[in-house]
């Protein structure tokens, strides 16, 4: 049935199936990137609308990127009619209970935290995943707060944030993420003003 | 022709994947909560399996004993990122919904098994055609599984409601794959032994 084994013709057969194999998947790979860009770029833009008011710009195009703490802070900024709305600041931490999480935290103009989504999270199902706006209201605290009042850590800490019962660690990851995203929009927003500043938007102190 | 025929109805009936071999049960389960997902990972399936048939009953003749296995994988594996990058350019929305059980066609053993044991032996048309029926069988099998669930479960078909609220979550969710896959099987099996005498 089969050929008989030799080293030399195994290794060129290996050699030659997976040359092929990605010669053809670089082409494919080609062919779809412009479509899975878009696909990309749309699923960005309808998560950012979801946490920041109406805009008109396409913040994906506008986005600035700050590597902090060992991974990237990424930063959208949205404008309407060329004014300053605000910025949604996909954040992430590495203290949650299943490791690494990420969410979009929209701020406004003044700082005030507008909405808060999870994009990704691996917290225990029924406790941790409760950080999750469609599971439980804990993330609804923080709509309407600015940190530069509200303390972004636990009451057991002397915060200001409710934890989630018995999911102690994920509450405190989340209040971790958000201050990251809060530094990184007091430093690099609302201080330097880190935007395509063409049209002369400045965000109000 | 005819013979062609058989060998695509032979996938559909007597030797279907879902209700006969019972291979393939993770992505059976998990992606039929309803009848469009069920349909959706069917094709792609139905997709691999053609092209790796037809790819290894060509080139198989050519690779050594030894490194049969690897070769098998690395050609299968090509074939589904091509379609799991189609599928995240041009069908974002189902995509997701399949999630990992895209990539995870790889090592679907319904996909080996039929190049193991068909595709290697078997001339390039008729491995095809052998793709093309298994394909098919385990396309309506996770089609049919998919439209029960999401029938109890939800009280629509193919995502159109046909009455209001919430159905019997159950059938949603893991146990009710089981007992849906569970009844389905022996509706299938009973039907089988009637129409089809020679086995």
């Amino acid at each position: 049935m089969a050929k008989e084994s030799s080293f030399k013709n195994m290794t060129l057969t290996l050699l030659v199936i997976t040359f092929v194999s990605s010669a053809v998947l670089a082409g494919v790979y080609e062919l779809t990137k412009d479509a899975i860009d878009a696909v990309r770029i749309r699923k960005i833009n309808r998560g950012i609308s979801e946490v920041l008011p109406a805009f008109d710009n396409n913040p994906s195009e506008d986005v600035y990127k700050k590597f902090v703490d060992g991974d990237t802070v990424y930063v959208y900024i949205a404008t309407k009619d060329k004014k300053y709305v605000g910025a949604a600041i996909q954040t992430f931490t590495n203290n949650g209970y299943g490791g690494k999480f990420v969410l979009l935290v929209g701020f406004l103009a003044d700082g005030t935290i507008n909405n808060i989504n999870v994009i990704s999270h691996s917290e225990t199902p029924g406790l941790g995943d409760k950080i999750d706006p469609a599971k439980h209201g804990f993330s609804l605290q923080f709509h309407g707060k600015n940190p530069e009042t509200y303390k972004l850590t636990v009451k057991k800490e002397n915060g200001d944030v409710d934890a989630i019962t018995a999911s102690t660690i994920s509450s405190k990851a989340f209040c971790d993420a958000v201050a990251r995203a809060y530094a990184v929009y007091r430093e690099d927003v609302m201080k330097k003003g880190k935007w395509n500043g063409n049209s002369g938007a400045t965000p109000k102190q | 022709m005819k013979e062609r025929i058989q060998i695509i109805l032979k996938g559909i009936f007597k030797e279907n994947p879902t209700f006969v071999l019972v291979l393939g049960m993770c992505p059976t389960l998990a992606t039929t909560s309803s009848a469009i997902n069920g349909l959706s990972m069917g094709l792609a399936t139905s997709f691999v399996l053609m092209l790796s048939n037809m790819t290894i009953s060509t080139v198989g003749k050519m690779i050594p004993d030894k490194v049969r296995i690897p070769s098998y994988i690395v050609i299968i594996a090509a074939f589904v990122t091509v379609v799991d990058l189609l599928m995240a350019g041009y069908l974002p929305d189902i995509h997701s919904t399949l999630g990992i059980f895209i990539p995870l066609i790889v090592v679907n053993c319904i996909v080996l098994a039929r190049a193991e044991s068909y595709a290697a032996k078997n001339g390039a048309i008729d491995s095809i055609f052998d793709g093309l029926g298994i394909g098919l069988g385990f396309t309506l099998a996770l089609t049919f599984l998919g439209f029960v669930r999401e029938l109890l479960g939800a009280y629509s078909v193919f995502g159109y409601k046909l009455v209001s609220g919430d159905g019997i979550i159950l059938f949603i969710l893991a146990p009710g794959a089981f007992f849906a896959l569970a009844y389905l099987m022996i509706l299938f099996n009973m039907v089988k032994k009637k129409f089809i005498k020679d086995n």
